[in-house]
């Protein structure tokens, strides 16, 4: 999100999931659709077989997408900024890239073109391992395309060089025109029912609603006034942040509200540590996580299908959700329980209705001003939508950035923080599967998905199956410098030579034991996608 | 501005779209035609002929789904040449299937049964004479009943064509074809993904929704509009609530954007986690680190958080209190916590795990 806003003055998907359905080209990386967002996969799909679209996937791993592809390139893990910026070398050098949308509402060209000069197709090739005349047919095909749209998802971001891959690929974007047109853009895949609202709503550290800045002293003041309180100038810690401020008692308390952190942070065992020195943790949830049960209260609250409120998908489209059911036992919606725990603590929060909250968030959120419920009984309206005439906005970006022009930011590959070796000699890499979803709470209590994905499973090239002498279904141990986790070997090409998979979603299995902890520098996030590993039969 | 087709339907004079149907035009002017395997977004295959209206000077009855129209066009969708073909349809395909109502769960929704009631059917002239396939019942989200297919090929399409998962096809002949996955094989052993696209296009009670078997007639559940829990791409979606319980979701065509009516997985069969038994009943406290997790009152919960916060904010200030919001929590409820560290601790540190 950094990595977007830096380039195009706004974090979110720049365009709206049906254009899918009528670009050109879409280009894939570091997103396994199908599997993670099926309605948009089946999209991408229907483009592909329908409307002739043209797929190009970047992707280590032979994702059911790369069925579909013109073409795929199998990059190794972590080497994302060397092959876009070798496709923008071609593009530039063969002079394929949109010279006059660059001039007229981009800058930084002159430094972009200096620095991807030395990545040419033959360089990036050693580097990544994916052969020049593929990358320049990709950079051809991509760069020929009217409108060429970029799909990703967590495969780009969770490496320590995050932030740096999405601004490379906002750079490939806005070098072939792509940004602020019908069909084009940089789409962001949010992975959970509501990232996208709770990033709009100022559930991050350094910013108030519709990221208005905690450090701008007007956007403050005009809190502190419509909330009656005095507000820190001083921006908070990041998750990461706060787990390691746990750990050296610079963070006391700890209030958490419907996450799993001790099943999704990077390196658990470190985790756990951190969460059992607080003086309190206080953990709301529907079920009792692994996370709920080292803490000293416990907060039960309603699902989704059980209270009244919004939603923010992917593509910034406000949707609301119906009660349809009773809460079970005494459990109430999230915003019942905060409220009357801010009563308690001497901040009286009174709202009879979730509709009640949304109004105040309106007279706040300019991006949301001109949303209402009864605007969003037929249809949900994409923000931002500032006035209760305003139809919503299907594209981002169209004659201006938000920044003004699109900044152009050079970028240096730099490899991932830990490489195999002798002693780890694989790349592990992890993330979702189909029939599962996050830390497993919901699904793994969900008959059917159960049913068909029942445990984990590590998968396996066979070519590493043979040389660790391992068998399909047979289980198998997977160590890294920070713990060992046991679970069963499915033998398959899907995983390229070399590199092991495997989800987050079993406790039993949780393979962020086994992840790196280390940050990109910017977005602090975790390099949940390269670590080093050892393999074993159990 | 675009050319018009003129066209009569029944007496009536039209203007027709080029490339129109005269199934979509009749169905533009508010002129009803039956239909069974038609399902819109799909292709027009003209299987099971129920479709068809006469033209004048055709040779025989055309099926309104696949004709494109044309000028000077004379159609009538209500004679008794018309009525009879579509008696004789509808009637070979109850009879040559085991379409027993008294137990279906598609009783009250189904096509077929629907139409048998609107062309006012008593009883098929034929002997009825099932095939006699086993109930597919190996897994536990799709039933396959394929006694009660009347190979409209819906699912197929639905498959192909909407889901693009392309596991369904025709296989074997004549009186032995039948829908399926490739050799075969039940929906568990082959490559399906369990979207349900195809349960929720079956006209008939031939593909149902497993866990909704005798858990509540069509006519008796309520229907709540919301959005999918799961994924970032908030699917709308149909819960459908049977005594204060959620026994079934469906897509819903009619809803549009962003899934068209289509799910996934996940949220078509994974809802069941609400109403599981582990469910958080009543607030937990742990008066000591070294004790057990015990029930208490929320008046208990709330005096036990306020207290422990007001002394940690007080020795050691606020900055050293923090909170996690949540993605999978709503934008008031996100909204209200960011403001409950802000303004009631005092404290920016505020996140969720938009990271992981």
């Amino acid at each position: 999100m950094a990595g977007l806003a830096a380039a195009f003055g706004s974090g979110a998907m720049t365009n709206s999931i049906e254009e899918l359905e009528y670009t050109d080209l879409i280009l894939a990386t570091g997103t396994n659709t199908t599997e993670n967002h099926p309605i948009i996969g089946m999209k991408v799909k229907r483009a592909v077989r329908q409307q002739g679209t043209k797929l190009i996937v970047i992707d280590p791993r032979k994702i059911d997408l790369v069925k579909y592809a013109d073409i795929w390139l199998c990059q190794k893990p972590g080497t994302d900024v060397a092959v876009l910026n070798g496709l923008m070398n071609v593009i530039i050098a063969e002079g394929l890239y949109a010279k006059q949308y660059v001039e007229e509402r981009t800058e930084g060209f002159d430094a972009l073109k200096t620095t991807v000069e030395k990545y040419t197709p033959q360089y990036v090739e050693k580097i990544s391992g994916v052969p020049a005349e593929d990358l320049k047919k990709a950079a051809r095909l991509y760069a020929k395309a009217n409108r060429a749209s970029v799909i990703y998802a967590m495969g780009l971001t969770q490496h320590i060089t995050g932030t740096d891959n999405v601004k490379t690929i906002a750079n490939l974007s806005m070098l072939c025109g792509n940004v602020g047109i019908e069909g084009g853009g940089v789409n962001p895949l949010r992975g959970q029912n509501n990232v996208q609202g709770a990033c709009d709503m100022g559930a991050l550290p350094n910013v108030y609603p519709a990221y208005q800045p905690v450090a701008n002293e007007d956007t403050r003041k005009k809190f502190e006034t419509a909330w009656k309180a005095t507000l820190s100038p001083k921006p908070g810690l990041t998750l990461v942040e706060m787990m390691n401020a746990a750990g050296t008692g610079q963070i006391r308390a700890l209030y958490i509200m419907g996450e799993n952190p001790l099943i999704s942070d990077p390196d658990l065992h470190h985790v756990e540590k951190e969460l059992k020195k607080l003086d309190l943790l206080i953990v709301q949830d529907i079920f009792l996580t692994e996370t709920a049960k080292l803490a000293d209260v416990v907060l039960p609250s309603a699902s989704f299908a059980e209270k009244d409120g919004t939603f923010t998908n992917t593509e910034r489209r406000v949707q609301r959700i119906r009660k349809a059911i009773e809460a079970p036992g005494e459990a109430k919606p999230d915003w019942e329980i905060i409220s009357a725990l801010a009563s308690q603590i001497g901040y009286p929060l009174q709202y009879s209705s979730a509709q009640q909250i949304f109004e105040e968030i309106t007279s706040l959120t300019p991006s949301y001003a001109g949303i209402t419920y009864r605007r969003l009984e037929k249809e949900g309206l994409q923000w931002p939508c500032p006035t209760h005439d305003h139809k919503g906005t299907k594209f981002l970006h169209k004659d201006r950035f938000s920044r003004g022009r699109g900044l152009f930011h050079a970028i240096e590959f730099i490899p991932p923080a830990e490489l195999p070796d002798a002693e780890f000699p694989l790349i592990l890499s992890t993330g979702r599967v189909l029939y599962h979803y996050h830390t497993g709470t919901m699904t793994r209590r969900a008959l059917g998905p159960s049913e068909r994905y029942p445990e984990s499973l590590v998968e396996i090239n066979p070519v590493d199956a043979k040389k660790f002498g391992i068998a399909d279904g047979q289980m198998v141990k997977v160590t890294s410098r920070r713990g060992m986790v046991e679970a069963k070997a499915q033998i398959t090409e899907k995983s390229p030579v070399g590199i092991i998979f495997m989800n987050f979603h079993f406790a039993e299995a949780a393979v962020n034991i086994l992840t790196n902890p280390a940050l990109d520098p910017t977005g602090k996030i975790p390099e949940y996608k390269v670590c080093a590993v050892k393999l074993q039969a159990a | 501005m675009e050319k018009k087709i003129l066209i009569t339907i029944d007496g009536k004079e039209i203007a027709a779209k080029p490339g129109q149907t005269i199934l979509e035009c009749a169905r533009d002017n508010g002129i009803f035609i039956p239909t069974l395997c038609h399902y819109s977004h799909t292709t027009n295959v003209g299987a099971c002929r129920v479709c068809m209206v006469e033209v004048e000077k055709a040779r025989s009855l055309v099926s309104s789904c696949c004709m494109p129209v044309s000028p000077g066009m004379v159609i009538h969708t209500d004679t008794k040449q018309v009525r009879d073909a579509q008696k004789m349809i509808v009637e070979l395909l109850w009879s040559s299937g085991d379409h027993n109502c008294l137990t279906c769960e598609q009783n009250g929704q189904c096509e077929l049964q629907n139409l048998i009631y609107w062309l006012k059917i008593e009883k098929p002239r034929f002997t009825i004479q099932p095939p006699g396939y086993a109930l597919e019942d190996t897994n536990t989200m799709i039933q396959r009943d394929l006694n009660k297919c009347v190979l409209c090929g819906r699912c197929i399409r639905a498959c192909n064509e909407i889901q693009v998962n392309e596991v369904l096809d025709f296989s074997m002949r004549g009186s032995h074809a039948k829908v399926g996955p490739a050799f075969d094989a039940d929906y568990i052993d082959s490559s399906c993904v369990f979207c349900g696209e195809c349960l929720q296009v079956c006209p008939t009670g031939a593909i149902t929704y497993r866990q909704a078997k005798f858990a509540g007639r069509p006519w008796e559940m309520d229907k709540v509009k919301t959005t999918c829990t799961y994924c970032g791409v908030g699917c709308q979606m149909d819960l459908f609530v049977h005594e204060g319980k959620i026994v079934k979701v469906s897509g819903n065509r009619e809803y549009g954007k962003p899934n068209e009516g289509s799910l996934c997985v996940k949220g078509r069969f994974g809802m069941d986690f609400i109403s599981h038994p582990d469910r958080l009943k009543k607030p937990l406290i742990r008066h000591n680190k070294n004790e057990e997790l015990k029930e208490a009152s929320w008046d208990e919960a709330y005096k036990f958080i306020a207290d422990k916060l007001t002394a940690v904010k007080k020795t050691c200030g606020a900055d050293s209190i923090a909170g996690l919001a949540s993605a999978r929590c709503t934008n008031e409820e996100n909204y209200l916590f960011q403001k409950f560290m802000r303004a009631a601790i005092g404290t920016n540190n505020v996140d969720h795990c938009a990271r992981l």
